[in-house]
């Protein structure tokens, strides 16, 4: 176990902002627990952890989203609470997310100037000529090349994230909060952000920056704060921290008692993907999984995991590779083919890719099976509710009947309509893409247990996951994702969950 | 439940219509032949808007079906007079008859494959065909209709039940009488002797269009609820990409889904033709609001996923019934527009405000 460091060394000089004590809960999960974060004037103060640590709770309610249960906020030297999002604006503070928002259709200049544009002459008119000038101006003395009337639309990734950074400076903002800036950024473009971001600091505005990149923050950021199941566990200045210091901060926890054991029996290879690679980021990936086995998938946000599973299940077009089941080639063009051939994928986004919400549990569980259970030509609705109230059984789904719609049920509870859908494919290999996103612990205790219960039957299971402890909890091997391409293919057993974060989240040279 | 209620509301309207217009025109409404008329006119609209439902259901919309009823019945009527020359029948009737039910399928097919094919929005292609469609009728024979003068049988034919022989007599002040001397079964054939001066025989029975809705009633229910294709116009209607993750061929069905609706186009419009003996390049226009307006008051939704054969049987019956009664009451045909109007946007406004009742009940558990 870390130890966790809870005496205040906190950076010193002058404080751009100071949180103090904030706690902010959502019905039963403490999101943020007594949480103290100061930035300094002038510096790059890194902010990290994994998913759901609270760092987006913490922004959210320092932007005036959420309110906080308890704490407060200051801002240079004076206290602020904020209702609304427009009045932390006010006090200095913007906000660049990872969607960007800007209006793609209008220009950089309409953009930058967006709810604040310059009055002209006339009433109702606004100066156009003057707000182009003021952009051009603006964008020259960050020494940034762009041309303030081009429409955004035709702007790449890199030249939005500095439009969003003149709006910033345009509201006079004191404290700029950047999250994932280089998510989606190549190279080039996130080492342009990052001469902007110095010259922002150079002029004495803070930066708030949210990277799971470490080797970025290593290199750019003054300070970092390390958040870990919604406490600050340690802050510090970044020259004092190396990349695996800061990976064992992000996540020293101890796995508990929570998984079931396991006792499957692994068999001869099922699954064996061949030099996948998709227009979706994937770069020839290849991997085996045998029957019975768990292989879990870890990987940063953009890594390419839910990319690999989309070519394997004909969701994006392949641009090569070869997919083997039990030695038989697949030939996979959509989703429907990788049904009948024998593969089922549980998607992250249950309610956009997922349910269909307004319609009847029963037909969400049998839509992708009718054939299957012998209702290829004619339905027979009472044979279908019993099948598929069987199977609700197994996963133990509260519903007041098959007939409800999927709407009236809890997160949990539709989650498990989707796994009971997949459950009646009684598919050879199954992709579980983020099965446990969003839904209350007992409920993950559940699926966890099935799993267990799958892969004792001779399923393959390919398991993607942005927790490392239940990918430690529950998998055999775990495939690690890095831009695209396969970075680390390791047995749980002989690997930590540092290597894997460090295999994620560093370029390898 | 949720379901049963959202559909006694138009059910109830048109409970509410049959009622008020029984009390206040019992002559002229609540008779047989009224109500027969009724069915055999909505029976037109009535098939269409089963289609339409099946779109509506996808998350569609086709505004083309008016321009391809006229389009359909043009091409089978010009298909009956190439091969049964200037007053067809026959064999050349059946043969211009199934010619215009496929042109609707094609139609139809049309429609699909663009939507899917193009990823076109189904209101931009089919408001493209929408003029298309019309332009072709209006081009086919420079705007003039085609005379089919045999043509009767869909749109007057009837299913023989009982017949009546009836005399007119000449009243001593001048007027005529009509009197019914002797019912018979259809099978019965009286003494030909007797069919001299002014005696009779007129057959009754059920008009021969109403039955061609109520077997297309049967279909397109069986089919919405008890097949594949039915499930699955309700799943992409609801979540496009929710359905196509689970396997649904999400364009080939919608293929089938507006091919189907083309189909049922076709048939109404065999049956418009043959009730005016003649192909009308102008029949339909502005008909897709009317259908439009049935399947939507049955409760049908245009954001898709909901919506039933039933609820859209009961709403074309509605606006049926409010034309057939403000006829009767002698309100004009413009002020027919108006009612029209309030109505579809009464019938969505009520159906939204007790779904988000229903809504805000279920959050509050």
């Amino acid at each position: 176990m870390i130890q966790v460091n809870r005496k205040d060394n906190s950076p010193r000089g002058n404080i751009a902002l100071r949180m103090t004590n904030v706690s902010k809960r959502f019905g039963p999960v403490q999101a943020l627990a007594d949480v103290s974060f100061t930035v300094r004037a002038g510096t790059i103060h890194a902010l990290v952890g994994e998913n759901g640590a609270g760092k987006s709770t913490l922004m959210k309610v320092l932007s005036g989203v959420y309110k906080p249960d308890k704490g407060s906020i200051e801002i240079n030297g004076r206290p602020y609470a904020f209702d609304k999002p427009e009045q932390a604006l006010a006090a200095g503070i913007s906000m660049i997310y990872q969607e960007l928002d800007l209006a793609e259709d209008m220009t950089v200049t309409e953009n930058v100037f967006l709810g604040s544009e310059l009055p002209g002459k006339m009433p109702f008119v606004v100066d156009s000529k003057a707000m182009v000038k003021k952009t051009a101006e603006l964008a020259k003395k960050l020494d940034f090349d762009l041309n303030p009337t081009a429409v955004v639309e035709n702007l790449s990734t890199g030249d939005c994230q500095i439009v969003e950074v003149l709006k910033a400076l345009m509201r006079n903002a004191s404290i700029i909060v950047m999250d994932e800036p280089t998510s989606s950024l190549s190279e080039s473009d996130a080492e342009r952000l990052f001469k902007v971001v110095r010259e922002l600091r150079g002029r004495g505005i803070s930066i708030i920056y949210i990277s799971h990149r470490l080797e970025e923050i290593v290199d750019l950021a003054d300070d970092v704060t390390v958040l870990r199941d919604g406490m600050v566990v340690h802050s510090e200045s970044v020259t004092k921290l190396d990349i695996p210091q800061i990976v064992r901060y992000m996540v020293g926890r101890e796995l508990n008692e929570f998984f079931p054991g396991r006792n499957a029996t692994i068999g001869d290879v099922c699954v064996r993907v061949e030099n996948l690679s998709s227009a979706g980021n994937v770069n020839s990936v290849s991997f085996e999984i045998k029957s019975g086995e768990i292989v879990g998938m870890a990987g940063l946000v953009g890594a390419g995991r839910t990319e690999v599973a989309q070519a394997i299940f004909g969701i994006d077009k392949k641009s090569s590779g070869k997919i083997f089941l039990d030695g038989r080639e697949l030939k996979i063009n959509s989703p429907a083919d990788a049904i009948s051939s024998d593969i089922a994928f549980l998607t992250e986004d249950r309610k956009r890719t997922g349910l269909c919400l307004q319609l009847p549990c029963s037909w969400n569980i049998t839509l992708p099976n009718l054939v299957e259970i012998g209702m290829k030509n004619i339905i027979n609705p009472a044979k279908e509710n019993k099948i598929a109230a069987e199977v609700a059984e197994r996963v133990s789904i509260k519903w007041l009947g098959p007939n409800a719609s999927v709407d009236s049920l809890s997160g949990g509870n539709q989650q498990k309509v989707l796994i009971a859908r997949w459950l009646l494919a009684n598919s050879r290999f199954m992709i579980f893409d983020e099965p446990t996103r969003g839904i209350d612990v007992g409920a993950k205790k559940e699926i966890y247990t099935l799993l267990n219960n799958l892969a004792e039957q001779g399923k393959a299971i390919l398991f993607i996951s942005s927790e490392l402890p239940e990918l430690f909890g529950i998998a055999d091997r775990i495939l690690i994702m890095h831009r695209g391409r396969l970075a680390g293919n390791l047995k749980t057993a002989e690997t930590t969950q540092e290597e894997v974060m460090h295999l994620a989240a560093v370029e390898k040279n | 439940m949720n379901k049963f209620v959202r559909q006694l509301l138009p059910f109830g309207s048109l409970m509410l219509i049959i009622c008020f217009l029984a009390a206040y025109q019992p002559d002229t409404f609540l008779t047989l032949d009224n109500f027969l008329n009724v069915f055999r006119r909505s029976s037109v609209n009535g098939i269409i808007a089963l289609g339409m439902t099946y779109v509506i259901i996808s998350g569609g919309i086709d505004l083309s079906v008016g321009s391809m009823l006229a389009f359909s019945g043009m091409t089978g009527a010009l298909a009956m007079i190439a091969v049964g020359g200037e007053d067809p029948r026959g064999i050349a009737l059946v043969i211009g008859t199934f010619v215009g039910i496929f042109t609707g399928l094609f139609c139809g097919f049309l429609n699909g494959a663009l939507i899917t094919k193009l990823k076109l929005p189904p209101f931009i292609v089919t408001l493209g065909t929408m003029s298309a469609f019309r332009g072709i009728s209006y081009v086919m024979n420079d705007g003039q209709p085609y005379n089919v003068p045999s043509y009767k049988y869909l749109g007057d034919g009837i299913i023989p039940l009982w017949k009546t022989v009836e005399e007119t007599v000449n009243n001593i002040d001048g007027t005529l009488q009509k009197e019914i001397l002797q019912i018979l079964p259809p099978w019965k054939s009286i003494d030909p002797e007797m069919i001299s001066n002014g005696i009779k025989i007129v057959p009754h029975g059920i008009p021969i269009s109403i039955v061609i809705f109520v077997v297309f009633v049967v279909i397109a229910g069986f089919l919405l609820r008890y097949t594949r294709l039915g499930r699955y116009t309700y799943a992409i209607g609801s979540n496009r990409e929710a359905a196509f993750h689970a396997g649904v061929s999400v364009d080939r069905n919608l293929i089938y889904i507006y091919s189907l609706t083309g189909l049922f186009v076709g048939v109404a419009a065999m049956i418009a033709t043959s009730r005016t003996v003649s192909a009308q390049p102008t029949a339909g226009i502005s008909l897709e609001l009317d259908i439009i307006a049935a399947v939507v008051i049955g409760g049908a939704s245009l954001s898709g996923g909901r919506g039933t054969i039933t609820g859209t049987i009961i709403g074309a019956m509605l606006i049926s019934f409010l034309r057939n009664g403000c006829t009767l009451l002698g309100i004009s045909t413009n002020v027919q527009l108006i009612v029209i109007g309030a109505i579809i946007i009464i019938a969505v406004a009520v159906d939204q405000l007790a779904r988000s009742k229903a809504e805000a009940v279920q959050n509050s558990h």
